[in-house]
């Protein structure tokens, strides 16, 4: 499937309504390419290219530029955990040191079983709730490793289920 | 208190279209709608209402740098909240949402804007998607759209998601953002209340969600009144992000002026565990960070009285460090933050960033010696005001005040790497993020 997939029409007309200039798009249209291909690929790069009249090139610099575009595959579910210096203050560095340790991966990486991808970002706006983090761009607050325990269990049941 | 901004802290379900209304939502607008455009810009000058996103500009007199001969104008709405510490505006948005969207249809009527923009960081992903509701009940109302309660004047408003980028939220390179361009700061001037300096080239005020979100009181209720909130040069009421150490984080809505002893100690709950408060950052990572001593706690937070101290008020997140947190690591956690951060467009900005974190990294792995304090006082010294945009100078306040005002911490990691037997070469720095 590609973006010019009926269900994307809507919104991509929604995206062009609000600017007087097609470029304006691009950020709208680039999360759009990220929700189909799962990260911006470079079909994804061409198509969003091709509907902003822009070069793929300059398409690919707007990717490149902002961490909320993912410019390789990521896991199914995409942690992000918080570890600048506020959360840091309330245990967010050890935090993320046990949740990488409990899901075997480095800062980055992706478990063997595509389930999960984990990474450490700068301050998200929820200094008062950490440690958190964001899982596909929805924050989880207040976290503990027993709360993430339970929470990849959960998940990777969920998984094994979908897989029966 | 009654909260002006955090009126959802009050009534709990005011971020309803009719539950706002029924309190007494948009009858402000209204109000502004029969005022004369300029009307409305002097009373917002008259409030003495200053911007709350840090820089702490003038907001009447913003508005008024608008050419009105200019036919196309724009409001930008700068949401993308990202200094470090800093959590009020996603507040305010999740909670008393109408509020903010009165306060930039204000703005918008007294500019006679053809639109606005919100633009929200795009971690306020959910957010965003429930702003974009709000939005859409108002224009139900008739109050966004064509001909608005039949003034003849028209006006859309929209968000727009970033995508993570801390820069996004530095004026210019919020709109170079919007229109879909890299999010790097611009020359100025054109500044972006001129003509060839904002949105589209167009004439442009861009202004900090908070502070649009004092708009509808104050046409409600009048300059006068406003003013009596807060101090002569610091008027109104503020969200103070506190975080770190102390007992119960938040937001805390208080007039301007309060003490940051009767903030961190009688709000706050002041530092967990009966320890000692060490340092202070007043501002979230940008700002200079200052010894929690007597003197300081005693101080009036304002523009004016921060600016006395040596410090900044800012965006007013106020992250606190008890007395285990060694100012050393603070400043190699702020670095690696500005040094992510950097766009990239000023060298002094892209280099001095990224040799402060190797530098910084060396001495938090044991390797310092006397003269790398030197060293990073130097490189920070030679990225200040020499940069497009104020990140160079923000990156480069963590070194030289940790230096100026923690400096016995950068020494205790000199004497600890000396009285160890000195390695035949040093180590190359660790990579960084």
């Amino acid at each position: 499937m590609t973006l010019s997939d009926k269900k994307y029409a809507q919104r991509i007309q929604a995206a062009f309504a609000k600017y007087p200039d097609k470029r304006s798009a691009v950020m709208p249209l680039l999360y759009l390419a990220q929700e189909e291909y799962g990260w911006v690929s470079p079909e994804g790069i061409q198509e969003v290219a091709a509907l902003c009249d822009m070069d793929p090139t300059q398409v690919q610099s707007i990717a490149g530029f902002y961490t909320m575009y993912s410019e390789k595959p990521k896991g199914k579910y995409w942690l992000q955990v918080c570890t600048d210096l506020a959360c840091a203050l309330r245990g967010a560095d050890e935090f993320y040191e046990q949740l990488k340790a409990e899901l075997g991966v480095d800062d980055g990486g992706t478990t063997e079983d595509g389930l999960f991808t984990v990474e450490h970002v700068m301050c998200l706006a929820a200094c008062d709730k950490a440690p958190m983090l964001q899982c596909n761009f929805h924050f989880m607050e207040n976290l503990d490793m027993d709360k993430m325990r339970a929470w990849i269990a959960e998940k990777r049941a969920e998984a094994a289920k979908a897989k029966k | 208190m009654t909260h002006i901004l955090l009126r959802g802290r009050d009534i709990p379900d005011i971020w309803k279209f009719d539950v706002y209304v029924k309190n007494g939502g948009y009858e402000a607008f209204k109000k502004a709608l029969g005022m004369e455009p300029k009307a409305v810009i002097d009373e917002v000058k008259a409030s003495n209402l200053r911007g709350r996103g840090g820089a702490g500009f003038p907001t009447g007199l913003k508005w008024s740098f608008i050419p009105q001969s200019e036919p196309v104008k724009y409001v930008a709405v700068n949401a993308d909240e990202s200094e470090t510490g800093t959590f009020k505006d996603r507040e305010i948005m999740e909670t008393n949402p109408h509020q903010l969207i009165e306060g930039a249809l204000i703005c918008a009527w007294a500019i006679q804007a053809k639109a606005v923009y919100i633009y929200l960081r795009g971690e306020f992903w959910d957010l965003a998607h429930e702003l974009d509701k709000r939005i859409e009940e108002a224009r139900q109302a008739g109050f966004i759209g064509q001909d608005i309660q039949g003034t003849g004047w028209s006006c859309e408003v929209y968000t727009h998601l970033g995508a993570g980028a801390y820069i996004c939220g530095e004026e210019s390179a919020l709109l170079n953002s919007l229109e879909g361009k890299l999010g790097q700061p611009r020359v100025r001037p054109p500044f972006p209340a001129q003509k060839g300096g904002g949105l589209y080239g167009e004439p442009t005020v861009v202004n900090n969600v908070e502070t649009l979100t004092n708009v509808p009181w104050i046409i409600a209720n009048g300059a006068d009144a406003y003013k009596k909130i807060g101090t002569e040069q610091s008027a109104g009421p503020k969200i103070f992000c506190v975080s770190g150490h102390v007992v119960k984080p938040g937001n805390y809505e208080l007039p301007l002026g309060i003490t940051l002893r009767e903030l961190l100690y009688d709000h706050a709950g002041g530092v967990p565990d009966g320890k000692a408060m060490k340092a202070i950052l007043p501002s979230g990572g940008s700002g200079p960070i200052i010894p929690a001593t007597n003197a300081v706690l005693d101080t009036p937070l304002t523009y004016e009285d921060l600016g006395k101290i040596g410090s900044i008020l800012g965006s007013a997140s106020i992250i606190v460090m008890d007395e285990t947190v060694d100012i050393t690591w603070v400043a190699a956690k702020v670095t690696k933050f500005f040094k992510h951060e950097s766009c990239g467009k000023c060298t002094p900005c892209r280099e001095g960033t990224y040799w402060l974190d190797k530098v910084l990294d060396r001495i938090m792995a044991g390797q310092a010696r006397l003269s790398d304090i030197e060293l990073i006082d130097n490189i920070a010294k030679n990225m200040q005001g020499v940069t497009l945009c104020a990140l160079g100078d923000f990156a480069a306040n963590p070194i030289i005040y940790t230096i100026k005002n923690f400096r016995d911490d950068f020494m205790q990691h000199v004497q600890k790497a000396e009285a160890k037997p000195a390695p035949k070469t040093r180590q190359a720095a660790p990579a960084g993020d």
